[in-house]
């Protein structure tokens, strides 16, 4: 058996290679064990990552007072943004993104709610997200919640906020939010399906919404 | 890149949306400014986000200072941009500069005039008066149209889908 330093290069490439792939395949078949077993009986056909907690648990005030958790959620997918009512530019625009999505989608648009979180609870109460989202023209489902509730959900699905005043000179004036502002998929069990970013192509978004409610 | 999947974007939203109303256009010595418009808002919302084109036809820079309207408590420039995934807005406090022989873009996902404190909502198909100050050009009085809320472009006529 020659010593594996006199094998010629692409020999020990082509070993390396290999020894590579046992490792990942050993990994993979790990991890599968580690989260197969960890799941319950029902869901043992779930790919591992659709099994990740997102998103919840969460608790907020719907527009009209409601309580809206992940559970009132549950059973339908839906399409998550968060932002604030004076927003005059990424708002408005992704939220008539949604609408159009809905309408593009034909008779699959029903098959998926569409969600607006405000992140400002100070200026945005319960019946001034109702109005806001009135504008759209196609129902969305207005919360928001106290700043611990919003504290839990912005981690939950891992969104970055952060108030800036809109005066560096007068940091207790007006100002405004920075926020995330990709639009998170979250399917009929409550998983991450995808995520459609600001800049994504409109035929992009379309495909992961089809993929959403097929 | 951001330009141009902006205008990508425009082009798909209007075509839908559009109800198309006449272009407008003032100017003031070698400031020309297109078609200013805002969106329509909601009965409890604040703020309102203008937009325009402003083209200086002259040999010098000019700057846009700023702007005043008597619908809002305070009009302010402010910039957009995407860092991450996260939107961040800031206020332009010395305005913004025209460059000589060029247009400045003021539109959805970039530069934008910020109208706070709405003394009544913005409705759709009105005209919503203003004041814009130039540092040579001085003051202009100007009209920006409001458009419905999934607008992301003028609605000038023969301007959609562009």
């Amino acid at each position: 058996m020659p010593d594996i330093d006199d094998m010629p290069a692409g020999g020990i490439a082509a070993i390396r290679k290999l020894l590579w792939l046992m490792a990942a395949v050993a990994a993979l078949l790990g991890a599968l064990l580690y989260f197969g077993l960890e799941g319950s009986g029902a869901d043992k056909q779930t790919p591992v990552a659709a099994k990740m907690p997102f998103g919840g648990p969460f608790e907020l005030t719907g527009a009209d007072g409601s309580v809206l958790t992940e559970q009132s959620l549950a059973g339908k997918p839906y399409a998550i943004f968060f932002g604030f009512t004076r927003c005059p530019d990424v708002c408005p625009t992704t939220l008539s993104r949604m609408a159009l999505w809905r309408k593009q989608l034909g008779k699959d648009g029903d098959k998926f709610n569409i969600v607006f979180v405000s992140v400002d609870p100070a200026r945005d109460k319960p019946a001034d997200i109702g109005s806001y989202v009135e504008l759209f023209d196609t129902p969305i489902i207005a919360a928001t919640g106290t700043d611990a509730q919003l504290a839990q959900i912005r981690k939950g699905f891992g969104v970055y906020v952060k108030k800036v005043p809109l005066d560096p000179a007068k940091p207790g004036g007006d100002y405004t939010i920075d926020h995330t502002a990709g639009v998170f998929l979250m399917d009929a069990q409550g998983h991450l399906s995808s995520i459609i970013d600001h800049h994504e192509a409109e035929s992009t978004a379309l495909d992961k919404l089809r993929m959403l409610v097929g | 890149m951001k330009f141009k999947r902006a205008s990508l974007l425009a082009g798909l939203v209007v075509p839908v949306l559009a109800t198309p109303v006449l272009a407008h256009n003032f100017t003031i010595g070698k400031i020309a400014i297109g078609h200013p418009w805002t969106r329509e808002t909601a009965a409890t919302q604040s703020v309102g986000g203008g937009f325009l084109n402003i083209r200086n036809n002259g040999k010098t820079a000019d700057r846009l200072v700023s702007a005043s309207s008597p619908f809002a408590a305070e009009v302010q420039i402010h910039t957009m941009s995407m860092d991450g995934g996260v939107m961040k807005m800031r206020q332009l406090k010395d305005g913004i500069t025209i460059p000589a022989g060029q247009t400045v873009e003021l539109k959805p996902g970039g530069l934008h005039i910020m109208f706070i404190g709405l003394k009544q909502p913005f409705k759709k198909g009105g005209q919503i008066p203003a004041m814009l100050k130039f540092q040579k050009a001085g003051s202009v009085k100007v009209s920006f149209a409001v458009q419905p809320v999934g607008s992301a472009a003028p609605m000038e006529a023969g301007h959609a889908g562009h």
